[in-house]
């Protein structure tokens, strides 16, 4: 496989405080990278700085093999890059159906996008129920699902996750992690996903990277690192 | 009774200006959560604008919308020129701001209009008056009211209008969808420019044009966007008629007209005391 998404020692700062130090990461083409670590780890920082948002970078972030790490956030998304953010991003006062469009909003295949909404209720049945309610009423989990649905609507080459169970029932993170892994199975959409609990990403993932304090502790396969001892311990609690 | 219907009526002819004053702060007011105080000169300016396309021989709606156009271009300018620059600045700079837009944009007038009173032409034909309402008044409540509906369509039913209303709301979130939310705002400064500049060229024929003619209509417009709800901009433009209506009721029958002004600065009090949100605004609420 080859890499769709790569960080060559990449620092990233917000202002003059330095957050990430020297970081090499890859996502492949078709994988799902998790990234795991604690609070303050810098692991929502790492995806603000792929999109080159209210952050300052230094070193090399290559897309499909070009560098974009000077561009700016409304271009880095029309190369095929959504990210759904901590917080998820909703517009509140909009209704369901209007935050998907906004997803597609760099497209002008306009048949298209008609079929994808479709495949966004087909994903996620809940939202074509609510397709005319405004979004601010929804629960914290069919947020998720709209922020996860509208970052669909772009044709995404590369998802950006930014810890998509936080604050949601078991249930209901279990449920979008299903999504997610059929997302990847059936249409190749590569994932970078920050994660702190650690079972689901490992679970989810083709490769792992642990992050303390802005750098690289450890990274492999998930198979490889789920079975490490220190890893075990210090992430999952057995 | 008659003469009643005649006030009511005459009163819902100038609230189509208060209302379209109102759109305008409420649209620069949404996206950048500040009042536009340069809103009416700009609006005043425009109308100067058209006044000179119409004594250089230009058909009345050719120059009604280069005049708009005008401000349209100008709001854009205004945007990306000057209050780009202040951005993350404290409120009161940007109070500042716009306080000083409001004096060069009037002197630049008087400069070059000199600051004596004209007559403005109207472009509706004396035949369309009642005997309720002048020829003007019809024609300007149809065009008011042909503007809120323009808008509303574009807001409600265009990407572009989406992408807007987007911007305003969550500029993040819109940047990752790909929205270039500078240009969005500079859009949204160009519309208010150019809803400003239909209400003050409607204005024009009723009370004379001249640079300090926008004073009291953007007082109006103020109150209107306060009463209507300053985050509603269709409670906005309804608060415009409602104070139309009252200003004129309250001329006639009330404090007679020497104090028709104060009525907006009481309606603009009244509001702030007893509901800052506005009648149809919401609060909006923070979890700390």
């Amino acid at each position: 496989m080859t890499a769709l998404l790569e960080l060559r020692e990449l620092g990233v700062a917000y202002g003059q405080i330095p957050v990430i130090h020297k970081l090499d990461l890859v996502v492949e083409h078709g994988g799902i990278t998790a990234l795991l670590g604690a609070n303050g780890a810098g692991k929502t920082t790492l995806l603000r700085a792929i999109c080159n948002m209210k952050v300052r970078n230094s070193g090399a972030i290559l897309f499909e093999g070009r560098r974009i790490e000077t561009r700016q956030t409304e271009d880095i998304v029309r190369l095929g890059i959504a990210h759904v953010p901590d917080g998820r991003g909703t517009f509140v006062h909009l209704t369901v159906e209007e935050n998907l469009a906004l997803g597609a909003y760099t497209r002008r295949d306009r048949a298209l996008v008609a079929q994808d909404f479709e495949r966004a209720y087909t994903y996620f049945p809940r939202l074509k129920e609510r397709a005319q309610q405004q979004a601010g009423t929804l629960s914290g989990g069919e947020q998720q699902m709209l922020a996860i649905a509208r970052a669909l609507m772009l044709r995404p080459k590369l998802l950006l996750l930014d810890e998509p169970s936080f604050g949601l029932a078991p249930l209901v993170v279990q449920e979008i992690f299903r999504i997610l892994r059929r997302i990847n199975d059936e249409e190749n959409v590569s994932m970078l996903l920050v994660e702190q609990n650690a079972t689901l990403a490992l679970a989810l993932a083709t490769h792992v990277y642990l992050l303390e304090t802005g750098r690289v502790v450890m990274d492999g396969p998930a198979s490889i690192v789920s079975d490490n001892a220190a890893v075990r311990r210090a992430y999952l609690g057995y | 009774m008659e003469a009643f219907l005649h006030q009511f009526l005459s009163g819902l002819a100038n609230g189509g200006i208060y209302a379209s004053i109102a759109l305008a702060l409420v649209m620069i007011y949404q996206a950048t959560h500040h009042i536009n105080f340069a809103q009416g000169e700009q609006g005043m300016f425009s109308a100067y604008v058209a006044l000179v396309l119409v004594q250089a021989g230009f058909p009345y709606w050719a120059a009604f919308l280069l005049a708009l156009a005008f401000g349209f271009v100008t709001g854009v300018i205004i945007e990306r020129v000057i209050i780009r620059r202040f951005e993350h600045a404290p409120v009161l700079s940007v109070v500042v701001v716009f306080l000083g837009l409001l004096f060069i944009i009037n002197s630049l007038a008087g400069w070059l209009f000199t600051y004596n009173v004209q007559a403005f032409p109207s472009p509706f034909p004396p035949g369309l008056g009642n005997r309720f309402l002048s020829a003007h008044e019809i024609g300007m409540i149809g065009v008011t009211l042909g503007t809120l509906l323009l808008i509303y369509l574009f807001f409600r039913f265009t990407p572009l209008g989406l992408a807007m209303r987007a911007a305003a709301q969550n500029p993040d979130a819109s940047r990752l969808v790909g929205i270039r939310v500078g240009w969005m705002l500079a859009l949204g400064w160009g519309l208010a420019g150019a809803t400003g500049a239909i209400a003050a060229i409607m204005a024009a024929p009723i009370v004379y044009i001249e640079p300090n003619m926008m004073a009291g209509i953007l007082l109006y417009g103020f109150a209107a966007a306060l009463l209507g709800g300053i985050n509603n901009p269709w409670g906005a433009a309804a608060g415009g008629f409602i104070v139309g209506v009252i200003e004129n009721l309250a001329g006639a029958y009330v404090v007679g007209t020497e104090l028709k002004l104060s009525v907006a600065l009481v309606i603009i009090i009244v509001v702030l005391v007893t509901r800052p949100a506005g009648l149809f605004g919401y609060t909006i609420m923070t979890r700390v």
